[in-house]
């Protein structure tokens, strides 16, 4: 019997897009006015790039399967935005520097968890939550309570605003889509991303059919990190400020959104696609509920129910009887 | 491969390496408390030790049937709200009783709630349990939106100054903990909890009953977690809709310090007990140790790495001498 079957990541966009016309239909809604619609919706796709981002090395981390999860990501989100924050200082010429810096400190974050979980067999899950509490404790020290710093005029040119005054589409959401096209070549056209998802299904057929298993999974865990530090670089351009728990909310996000877009969290299977339609889902629904001004209980409420929805849609594991 | 005399035993007695940890973290403490043995001193530390270690043997049960549950810190939050909010400062015995059974139905209703949707619905229980978080972390904020209510005086007092012998309350406490799960583990029970965790298809296919194992190991998580939440009301003595939420990712930390794989079937709740009794002494020492306040997250951090990443590093040079 052949079952009636939407691939997750086009479910997720379909949900977004329903939810986010129902939304016209409240008090402070959009109504009928076509273009403050297509302005909220232009809002929420910029608001999701940040998640997206963020996102993307998880979804990486996932595939690569074995339990593979990243919990130190919103750490190193706060971290390298930090560190931008400081570094650029205001200064145009420190931008490429400070995103250079971002980069390379999340990989050697995600570096060394990634020896952690090969070489000292620590679980992903925890060894991740570990450096997670590293580098919050790293934060600390530099941050002191305070740091001084500003971002340079041509991040915020580049991140917050729209392309152009005649193309009102924000640059985060060029800047997103030309990732996600980056993304996919990554997993779908060069050998490496076909070996993430090789050891995320079986990690003994994998070495014994010629891929280097421990290579892999250390690159793997430093593009998550490295991805991640590119994140913070972002988030500080959008926000222009930085504070201790920035990066942090980012986190548990950044594994729904995987699951939301259909990548199996047991590895092996899933897009980077659908990570994005995810991250605009849940993005759309925190910005919905916050304009409802609904109490932050009755929020999380429906964000927990909403979550638990839709993983019982599509994020069900074989039967055993199978 | 050979195994190294290291892994023979630490495979043979999964809490060995954990003991030797709260044996170096006791004379360190020791060393830098030297009355910590004082009947007082001993009494005030344990009493803080033990909504973790409560909370950590629950993790025990879900982590050694092969899941994981994220939304402990979140039924500790109800538990704690409902006795605050509904008993209250002037409230009779009979009240705190009566609230006392309520809230530990609530968590094993919290509980049976993770185990329908994992355990039969075949959900990932690491988003799932999240879900759930925010579904319980929300209710919790829902029943006391600001933190206060509490209880009565004396039933904080009967918790903080009980010494029955002479010996604090807690290890009564732990030794019928231990008590129960020799006699739990001895029974048919126990042995389809290590069979479910070690291998669920292959357990299902010798008749374990592996949706029900799954499900109770839920319920068990809901029900300590309640009791957690019980204990950390009686010894704070008012009301906080976030006191459970950093609970969770220390009590897993526990369990994995104490020689229980995230992946299921090792270990027993030996481990996690010493690994949570650990934990709180390693705060014990940093806050005797008069380290920089700006440090303490670092230090901290760091010091949980390093012990979790001791027996890979045994491992790891045991197998190049030999």
């Amino acid at each position: 019997m052949k079952r009636f079957y939407i691939s997750p990541p086009v479910a997720a966009l379909i949900l977004a897009v329903v939810l986010f016309l129902l939304s016209g239909f409240l008090p402070n809604g959009f109504g009928k006015d076509v273009h403050v619609a297509v302005a909220q919706a232009t809002n929420i796709v910029r608001l999701s790039v940040f998640l997206g981002v963020i996102a993307a090395g998880q979804t990486l981390v996932i595939l690569s399967g074995y339990e593979g999860i990243d919990l130190s990501a919103g750490s190193i989100v706060t971290l390298t935005a930090i560190l931008t924050y400081v570094t650029v200082n205001g200064r145009d010429d420190k931008v490429i520097y400070a995103f250079l810096i971002s980069l390379l400190v999340g990989a050697v974050i995600g570096l060394l968890n990634g020896l952690g979980i090969t070489f000292l067999k620590i679980s992903p899950f925890v060894m991740t939550l570990g450096m997670s509490g590293v580098v919050t404790g790293l934060i600390i020290i530099i941050n002191h309570g305070n740091v001084s710093g500003k971002v340079a005029p041509i991040m915020t040119r580049l991140i917050a605003r729209p392309l152009s005054p005649k193309i009102p589409i924000p640059n985060a959401i060029i800047i997103w889509i030309l990732f996600g096209i980056l993304m996919w070549l990554l997993l779908e056209r060069t050998t490496f991303g076909k070996h993430i998802f090789a050891i995320g299904v079986n990690r003994i057929t994998s070495r014994l059919s010629g891929v280097n298993v421990t290579a892999v999974n250390l690159a793997v865990y430093s593009l998550a990190g490295a991805l991640a530090g590119f994140g913070g670089f972002l988030v500080v351009g959008n926000t222009g400020v930085v504070f201790i728990a920035l990066g942090q909310p980012f986190l548990f996000p950044s594994i729904a959104a995987v699951a939301v877009g259909g990548t199996l969290l047991s590895g092996g299977k899933g897009s980077y696609w659908g990570t994005m339609a995810g991250a605009i889902v849940l993005t759309l629904i925190t910005s919905l509920l916050t304009t409802m001004q609904m109490p932050d209980s009755i929020r999380r409420m429906v964000l927990g129910a909403t979550l638990l929805v839709m993983i019982s849609i599509y994020g069900r594991q074989r039967g055993f009887r199978q | 491969m050979r195994k190294t005399s290291w892994e023979t035993l630490t495979t043979k007695y999964p809490a060995l390496f954990s003991t030797i940890l709260l044996i170096v973290a006791l004379l360190i403490n020791f060393y830098l408390q030297p009355n910590m043995f004082a009947r007082e001193t001993l009494n005030s530390n344990m009493r803080v030790f033990l909504p973790l270690v409560l909370l950590a043997v629950g993790q025990a049960f879900v982590i050694l049937g092969g899941g994981i549950d994220i939304s402990v810190g979140g039924i500790v939050s109800i538990v704690n709200t409902i006795l605050a909010v509904y008993v209250g400062l002037n409230g009779s015995i009979e009240k705190v009783w009566l609230f006392i059974a309520l809230s530990i139905f609530a968590g094993i209703l919290c509980g049976a709630i993770n185990g329908f949707f994992i355990a039969v619905l075949r959900l990932q229980p690491i988003i799932t349990t999240y879900a759930t978080s925010f579904l319980y972390g929300g209710l919790a904020l829902f029943i006391l939106p600001n933190p206060g209510g509490g209880i009565p005086q004396r039933v904080a007092e009967f918790y903080r100054t009980t010494t029955p012998l002479g010996i604090p309350l807690a290890f009564y406490v732990i030794a019928i903990l231990l008590i129960i799960w020799r006699y739990v583990r001895s029974t048919q029970y126990g042995s389809y909890l290590y069979a479910v965790g070690g291998k669920a298809e292959a357990a299902y296919e010798t008749a374990v009953p592996v949706t029900w194992i799954h499900f109770s190991t839920y319920v068990i998580s809901g029900f300590m977690s309640a009791l957690a939440g019980i204990a950390i009301t009686m010894l704070s003595g008012s009301g906080n809709a976030e006191i459970g939420s950093p609970m969770t990712l220390t009590a897993i930390t526990a369990v994995v310090i104490g020689g229980t794989a995230l992946s299921g079937g090792v270990g027993g709740i030996t481990g996690p007990i010493m690994g949570a009794l650990t934990l709180g002494i390693i705060q014990n020492i940093i806050s005797f140790a008069h380290i920089n306040t700006w440090w303490e997250t670092f230090v901290k951090a760091t010091i949980i790495v390093v012990a979790l990443a001791a027996p890979g590093l045994i491992n790891l040079f045991g197998r190049r001498k030999s």
